[in-house]
């Protein structure tokens, strides 16, 4: 194989793989732009990714797989937001809850209704015309599946939301200074709750994304931490959507190249390899996290104080 | 302009009267059967002292707190509060004391924040800029709408706060202790500002305990002790002093004359101090002081101008980076906070809550923090429980802290009661140097006249106090020399008897005064 073509083949699946890393970090900055820390993003990847399988494998539509993803996840984005916003529990040790539960869930119900590792046929690739044509750049931008342009596509829209919209500056207030946002009748309440509903139906398209459009299976555990990664990619990203981006291309790049290292027989040991990613998230998050300063009101629950 | 309307194009509120209103708590009656009642082109005063029951009042007005009983009367129609928009929709507005503003977005957004916009879902701060302008012409409140929160200074910021209410068509303004962040110049300003609006037409509250500033800009007080009314007079009706003993409910020593003492030798020296903020931009620039023997060298400036990080660059709790602190004859600059204890240095720090002691620690153990560790407190690493208890009772008694027991939890008591058990700690053991930073912070004036009855009587036994303080009021009436502090430099240091407000006040905006 020629050097051209293997950066080609990295660059390829590298944008691909920054799919799952993106529709769930986004979700993640969402919630913490509101003040809520969700560490059970990967429990809700995994239950997402099951539901979106499993609904795929049975019905043989993926877009039902997806819907059924969505609903999943908004479930458990509802439960989070009540034991958040309602009862107000430490956010870092419910979050792990969820993580957990999603994962035994997942496990348990894999067991019960598939057994064995089955396959389906994912979203096809979408070669968009015109630009899909261009040499070298057509074949690594534009000859993807639909969920991946999604999850691209998801970027500018959350800048957007954030930015330019009275959501995005009531979003904004809730995770600074809950308690002016309340003062001028803006429902903290109702905002975490959006916000994290969201997160939820965004980290089970993540799982869905590995699920149906990327790998194509469903297997125990099968995110293996991605959920972890893109809620350290938020604080890398800055709380910004384009931060975020930014990271899920670094780790999905290096992800990709880690993969090529193995197809190419480079003599490296698979587990140093894959252990590529995650050792670059903690230098990176040393780097850059002392930099910004996360929203004032992360992690802490709102009370009025009567 | 139509008769009941205001420059702002909103329409007037002729009185606003709360009847019978009524607020318990578990355990607490916070407001009990209050009367109360506000015309528009009036500043009406409530006064009283902490736990009395403003803020409770004025948060059920703003629709904050549900009443358990009473109601509302907006132009003699009753009206329901309740919740903040519902406050804001009848005209009413409030500044808080402690600023609700979101830092991280600039004045238009934070003006904007919970209004609908002309654009739907998207944003139209470019109009709101220019309505902010608008306002900011009519009532003189100079302002940038795209300026970011954290740019701007205290008085800046709550000027948006006022701009935030006005654009929401505020007619009637709750000010919470609205005077308490300022310094003198400000206060001016502000007064001001408050006066063209009550010439407008709007009706003001204003909540303060400062008694000077209800004499100068108040038309009626009302006094309330306890969660119910004492009264309502007319402020050209009564004198300061009768207002204090009104509020308090007994006679208030106001002002104290400083017995003579002879200043003896120097006991805290500070050569050319340096450290750093937080942030780790420089806090404190080559600070000099001395603090003698039986003098209280009081430190004033505004809040945010080195004062925190100079305390705990003395006590060992931040880093140094230049000079040194000298303790009698003892260079102890880079000493554990422990070793400096051990010197006799004693310290009453601003955040007591979260640095004067454990709030879910017993009042017996708080009492001991400090020397918990050595005789007569542990013997080979055992607590001598018996001297403790013992200790903390003499204590208790002496400086009259209400509490149940000495095995209640520190964290329950009220704020007076908690500095004086820090007081009572820091004081007790006869300490050579005390570094009192805000000390009667929140405390109303039964609390802080106690306050500074102790260390007045450690000025006499001859302890050095240095007293860090954001109140002109009580720098001026218990230090004997005043230094002032302004971005981490000391602007310079006048006697007690040649300090007025309006130096001082100068001299913590920057400016140095001139030799004479």
């Amino acid at each position: 194989m020629t050097p051209e073509l293997v950066i080609i083949g990295i660059l390829t699946s590298g944008i691909r793989l920054a799919t799952p890393y993106l529709y769930a970090a986004i979700g993640e900055t969402f919630g913490q732009r509101s003040g809520v820390l969700n560490l059970g993003v990967d429990g809700q990847m995994l239950l997402g990714a099951f539901a979106g399988f499993y609904v795929a494998f049975t019905t043989g539509s993926l877009e039902l797989g997806l819907l059924a993803a969505i609903l999943v996840g908004a479930v458990m984005g509802l439960a989070m937001a009540f034991v958040t916003v309602n009862l107000q529990a430490e956010q870092g040790i419910s979050g792990i809850g969820f993580y957990l539960f999603g994962l035994g869930m997942s496990e348990l119900l894999f067991k019960m209704l598939l057994g064995t590792v089955e396959t389906v046929k994912g979203f096809p690739s979408l070669h968009i015309p015109f630009l899909g044509d261009i040499p070298v750049l057509g074949e690594i931008f534009f000859q993807h599946n639909v969920m991946v342009y999604g999850a691209f596509l998801l970027v500018p829209v959350a800048w957007f939301v954030l930015n330019k919209t009275t959501l995005g500056l009531k979003i904004h207030s809730v995770g600074e200074n809950p308690e002016a946002a309340d003062s001028l009748g803006v429902s903290v309440a109702r905002i975490r709750y959006f916000t994290i509903i969201l997160g939820g139906i965004l980290s089970g398209v993540a799982g869905a994304s590995l699920s149906i459009a990327l790998l194509n299976v469903f297997q125990q555990n099968m995110t293996s931490g991605l959920g972890f990664i893109a809620v350290a990619l938020v604080y890398f990203g800055a709380w910004r959507p384009w931060g975020v981006l930014a990271g899920a291309l670094l780790f999905s790049m290096v992800n990709s190249l880690q993969l090529w290292m193995q197809v190419l027989n480079i003599p490296i040991p698979t587990e140093i390899a894959i252990m590529l990613p995650y050792i670059l998230t903690i230098v990176v998050l040393v780097i850059t996290v002392s930099r910004v300063r996360s929203p004032s009101a992360l992690t802490k629950p709102f009370d009025r104080g009567e | 302009m139509t008769e009941n309307k205001l420059p702002s194009g909103h329409t007037r509120i002729d009185t606003l009267e709360l009847r019978g209103i009524t607020k318990r708590f578990p355990g607490v009656l916070a407001n009990d059967n209050v009367n109360f009642e506000v015309r528009s082109g009036e500043v009406h005063a409530l006064l009283g002292e902490n736990g009395a029951g403003k803020s409770t009042l004025m948060k059920i007005l703003y629709g904050l707190y549900d009443p358990s009983d009473g109601e509302v009367f907006l132009n003699g129609k009753k009206i329901t509060i309740e919740s903040p928009t519902d406050a804001i929709n009848h005209g009413i507005g409030m500044i808080h004391q402690h600023f609700m503003l979101v830092e991280t977005l600039t004045v238009a957004e934070n003006v904007a924040l919970g209004l609908p916009s002309s654009r739907g879902f998207l944003t139209d701060l470019d109009k709101v800029s220019q309505r902010i302008l608008e306002l900011a012409e009519i009532y003189g409140l100079k302002i940038d709408p795209d300026a970011y929160i954290w740019q701007l200074s205290v008085g800046q910021q709550q000027r948006v706060e006022i701009i935030k209410a006005l654009y929401r068509g505020a007619a009637l303004l709750i000010l919470d202790e609205p005077t308490a962040v300022l310094t003198p110049q400000e206060v001016d300003e502000f007064f001001i500002i408050m006066r063209q609006m009550v010439a407008d037409g709007h009706a003001l509250i204003f909540i303060s305990h400062k008694l000077h500033e209800i004499m100068d800009i108040c038309d009626r007080v009302t006094v309330l002790r306890d969660g119910a009314k004492v009264g309502t007079k007319n402020v050209s009706d009564i004198t300061k002093s009768e207002l204090a003993n009104w509020m308090v409910g007994r006679e208030v020593i106001m002002t104290r004359d400083l017995d003579e003492i002879n200043r003896g030798p120097s006991r805290l020296t500070l050569e050319n101090l340096a450290c750093d903020s937080d942030r780790g931009t420089p806090a404190l620039r080559d600070v000099s002081l001395k603090i003698h023997s039986g003098e209280i060298l009081g430190l004033a400036g505004i809040s945010g101008n080195g004062q925190r990080e100079l305390a705990e660059a003395i006590t060992g709790l931040r880093e140094v980076t230049k000079g040194k602190v000298i303790l009698e004859d003892e260079d102890i600059t880079h000493f554990a906070p422990g070793k400096i204890t051990e010197r006799m240095l004693s310290y009453i720090p601003e955040e007591r809550m979260r640095d004067g002691m454990i709030k879910n620690f017993t009042i017996a153990e708080n009492m001991v923090l400090r020397e918990h560790h050595i005789s007569p407190f542990a013997e080979k690493g055992f607590l001598m429980l018996k001297t403790i208890a013992r200790h903390s009772d003499d204590l208790i008694d002496k400086f009259g802290v209400k509490t149940p027991s000495r095995e209640t939890k520190a964290g329950s008591l009220s704020g007076g009661n908690i500095q004086k058990v820090v007081l009572a700690r820091e004081i007790s053991r006869k300490p050579r140097v005390i570094v009192a930073a805000q000390p009667t912070r929140g405390l109303d004036v039964g609390a802080t006249e106690y306050v500074h009855a102790q260390l007045l009587e450690q000025r006499r036994d001859g302890t050095a106090i240095l007293m860090i303080s954001e109140d002109l009021d009580e720098i001026m009436a218990i230090s004997d020399r005043i230094a002032v502090i302004c971005e981490g430099e000391i602007m310079g240091i006048v006697p007690r008897y040649e300090a007025t407000p309006e130096k001082l006040g100068l001299m913590m905006a920057g400016v140095v005064p001139e030799e004479n």
